[in-house]
């Protein structure tokens, strides 16, 4: 590990541009999908489209999708963000639908009944009973982007990748490992940290 | 507790009428809400009786305009409840249901004081009244206000409930089979203070029911439906003396006739 030693700060400015790249992407990504899941989660059909077209893009080979990005909107950390905000769709979606759909329906009776507005309803009683659920979502997306995001640095977008590529072009074996391990490290830490978010938002 | 308690002041109650009063879902076969006319008196504990499907819970629920009738009207203190805004209609009029849906990441204190906290009351006069209306219940506030929901039994959660309902001074409260969750000692000790709680607050209940005990011992008038139709109103005493046909009958008589058999048991056993 004489390359860790050595490049420490290295190491550390390009988890911090990886950090950057997934919480970046982890905000715009639940901008969209809080209102497509309120949706989907309301309207059964609405829902049906909108997982099946979420889920089709989830399935998309993660270079291609970053292929076919550039082509578009060319190289750089914007092209990795679009990508990877794509992809925390469908398991943010589904965390949010499942966690809005699991709500004690005797809660929002009684929250109707009482008075509340169907606004007031939605963010004062279903959403605080759906966090749990869909903080879950929210944990395997941010898992998910950080392995995925290793990918950007193939589309100049820096992060940890940037490790990896470098090392397999120079065929420098402590270099792959010290991205991957650095990667999988963060990738812990995340886990690790929303699931004690979970915890602590659960009644 | 009991001089806490007298801090709250009467309510009163509203009158409530029913006119010709339909309710039929879509794509139903039958109305689940017949041509339903009743009064009940300002301050009543009027008691919905029937088997389940009756119509008694729709005709409940119309109250609130949680559901809409297709046809009649539902009059509060001689006002049309259409003519009101249904979210501002809904903060004066209490509403407890079986399942209680006491809000699970609120305090019990939160609990409570939702419906004045919509309506605006100050944080003084608040924490005033939900600490009156825990009281009230009989739950200690200094034990029972910052706990959770999960953290109540049963009954604890139901009085919760009926503290919530009653927060902001509602002049009618709804109850839709609020004690039938919990067991037979509990549901005792709960009718008990529904009925103290409404002697102190002359509030109008409209409490739904498919057990003719808790509905004989509570009512003021029983109201006993089936089918969507009000087959018979009466104080409890006229329902069980004069029946006014054989499905009233059949439905107070079949019920001592269990009682009889649930107490004979033991002995044929042995």
């Amino acid at each position: 590990m004489t390359y860790v030693a050595a490049h420490l700060d290295r190491i550390g400015a390009l988890l911090g541009e990886h950090v950057v790249l997934v919480v970046s992407s982890l905000v715009v990504a639940l901008l969209i999908a809080l209102p497509l899941g309120i949706v989907a989660a309301r309207n059964a059909r609405a829902g049906g489209a909108i997982l099946a077209v979420t889920g089709a893009i989830y399935t998309i080979p993660s270079l291609a999708l970053l292929a076919l990005l550039v082509a578009a909107l060319g190289l750089g950390r914007i092209t990795a963000i679009v990508a990877l905000v794509a992809y925390a769709q469908m398991i943010l979606i589904r965390g949010i639908v499942a966690g809005l759909r699991g709500v004690d329906p005797a809660l929002v009776d009684a929250a109707r009944g009482l008075g509340l507005t169907a606004r007031q309803t939605l963010l004062r009683v279903e959403f605080p009973a759906a966090l749990p659920v869909v903080l879950g979502g929210v944990r395997v997306a941010t898992v998910s982007l950080v392995a995925l995001a290793t990918v950007a640095a193939w589309i100049n977008a820096g992060g940890l990748g940037v490790l990896l590529f470098e090392g397999i072009g120079t065929n420098n074996p402590q270099k792959i490992v010290a991205g991957a391990l650095a990667a999988a490290a963060l990738a812990i830490a995340a886990d690790l940290a929303l699931r004690a978010a979970e915890r602590a938002v659960r009644t | 507790m009991t001089s806490s308690s007298r801090t709250v002041s009467p309510n009163g109650g509203a009158r409530v009428e029913l006119r010709a009063l339909g309710v039929r879902y879509p794509n139903a076969a039958a109305a689940a809400v017949h041509d339903v006319d009743l009064t009940i008196e300002a301050g009543e504990f009027a008691v919905l009786l029937g088997p389940s499907g009756c119509g008694k819970s729709t005709l409940l629920r119309t109250l609130n305009r949680l559901v809409e009738p297709t046809s009649g009207t539902v009059l509060i203190d001689g006002g049309d409840v259409r003519e009101r805004d249904a979210t501002e209609l809904r903060r004066g009029i209490g509403y407890v249901i079986q399942a209680v849906g006491l809000f699970p990441h609120y305090t019990v204190a939160e609990n409570v004081s939702i419906v004045p906290q919509l309506l605006g009351w100050d944080r003084a006069r608040i924490d005033r009244r939900v600490d009156e209306l825990l009281a009230l219940i009989r739950l200690d506030p200094a034990e029972y206000r910052d706990r959770k929901p999960r953290q109540l039994s049963g009954g604890e959660a139901q009085r919760v409930g009926v503290a919530r309902a009653l927060a902001a001074e509602p002049r009618v409260l709804l109850m839709d089979e609020p004690f039938a969750a919990v067991d037979a000692i509990v549901r005792a000790s709960l009718q008990d203070e529904i009925a103290r709680v409404h002697r102190e607050l002359k509030t109008t209940v409209v409490f739904v029911t498919h057990d003719v005990d808790e509905a004989l011992r509570l009512a003021d008038r029983v109201v006993v439906m089936n089918a969507g139709h009000v087959v018979q109103t009466g104080p409890p005493g006229e329902i069980l003396e004069r029946p006014a046909d054989d499905f009233v009958r059949h439905l107070v008589g079949v019920d001592a006739e269990t009682r009889r058999l649930a107490t004979e048991r033991p002995l044929i056993e042995r």
